[in-house]
């Protein structure tokens, strides 16, 4: 068997696990299963219509910040400031795109393993640094939404320090143990 | 904060927009994005749903009290204004396991709850707490034991050892974690925490 398809089964292993597993042991404590998921499920929807409109705003402004071409020009004033840290030119778009849109950077990302193969040094990286960061603009918009709050205080300053200390650590570690 | 990031967003894809001969493309954009955003939310409705009716069974079984009481010394520590009791620390300890099994579709809607449920203890609604801003800078690390999409994504382009990736990327993971805890407890001594009106008000007169 592959290594990728063992990952595979062992996340669907996970997951039957908590889906199937979970509801099993409570029908043994004499939980009625069926009657608490159908109650915990009902604050999904309520959920959906707290959450829409901060994600419209977030994604329609990503979604410009796209179209216009910024990430482009932000990707070239950035390049010689952020190879003299270390990050090969390769990661740099990765590395930018990656706190706004999680598509955007994967694009980068499958565009690179097609290139270079999976094999590559840089390839290892590029998945390394994809994986180290979340979407952290989303991530405020969504968490913010559902929670309804308007003054979010150092949430922003405070994600995005974590972003760059997971990105450069990620490069930096990575060139230490596998180049 | 966001007020003025989400502004600069929009008025930036303009001024590079003008430049660059995109502005067509920017406005494709705008309703593009507002489609996608919709059947972004829409999709993780089904998916959240699904997981919180899960968590519900969890919860009355017992299994998220064992959980959290497991990690009850981790989560006094990084979350000290919560009751060790409360709701909020339950889908607080269930969103952290998930994520760290590598299981992002069930930990968003625990996330989502227990900014949900961390709402009700605040005092000052509508201003985000210690604890919420600790709890997203963390989520921001994205810890997990096994990178499982990487490891597929190497190995399904021909990759000889794709695990190497694990030992980096644990490694470098947990440099985000320290970097989220140390970063936000300094942050939060320095962003006053005020009450709503108090903080419009300043807003306003700056």
């Amino acid at each position: 068997m592959t290594i990728a398809a063992i990952s595979e089964q062992l996340g669907n292993v996970l997951i039957l696990l908590f889906l199937v597993g979970i509801p099993f042991y409570a029908y043994c404590r004499k939980v009625p299963v069926y009657d608490a998921f159908v109650e915990g499920a009902k604050e999904g929807f309520p959920t959906f219509i707290r959450v829409v409109p901060f994600m419209i705003a977030m994604l329609v402004a990503i979604g410009m910040l796209r179209a216009s071409g910024a990430f482009d020009l932000l990707n070239q004033a950035l390049l010689p400031f952020l190879t003299k840290l270390g990050i090969p030119p390769e990661i740099v778009p990765i590395a930018i795109l990656r706190p706004f849109s999680a598509s955007a950077a994967n694009a980068v990302v499958a565009d690179l393993l097609h290139t270079q193969g999976g094999n590559s040094f840089i390839s290892h990286l590029a998945v390394i640094v994809a994986s180290t960061t979340d979407t952290t603009f989303y991530l405020i918009a969504l968490y913010f939404g559902a929670a309804n709050i308007q003054k979010n205080r150092h949430a922003v300053p405070a994600s995005i320090i974590v972003d760059i200390v997971g990105i450069l650590s990620a490069v930096w570690i990575t060139q230490l143990l596998l180049q | 904060m966001l007020n003025f990031i989400w502004l600069l967003m929009m008025v930036i894809s303009v001024v590079v927009g003008v430049f660059t001969g995109k502005i067509p493309a920017v406005i494709l954009a705008i309703t593009d994005s507002a489609k996608f955003a919709f059947t972004l939310a829409l999709g993780l409705t089904g998916v959240m749903a699904l997981w919180l009716g899960i968590m519900k069974v969890a919860e009355q079984a017992g299994l998220i009290h064992l959980l959290t009481r497991g990690l009850r010394p981790l989560l006094r520590w990084l979350f000290p204004d919560v009751p060790a009791n409360h709701p909020a620390m339950g889908a607080i300890a269930m969103n952290m396991a998930a994520n760290i099994l590598g299981l992002n579709n069930a930990a968003t809607p625990f996330g989502l709850r227990a900014m949900a449920e961390l709402e009700k203890l605040n005092p000052y609604p509508g201003v985000a707490t210690n604890t919420m801003c600790t709890f997203l800078a963390l989520h921001s690390s994205n810890l997990q034991l096994v990178p499982a999409t990487a490891i597929a994504l190497l190995a399904a382009t021909g990759a000889l050892h794709p695990t190497d990736i694990i030992m980096p990327f644990v490694l470098s993971s947990l440099c985000a974690v320290i970097a989220a805890i140390v970063i936000s407890k300094i942050l939060q001594r320095f962003s006053g925490y005020r009450p709503l009106e108090i903080v419009q008000r300043e807003g306003a007169t700056q």
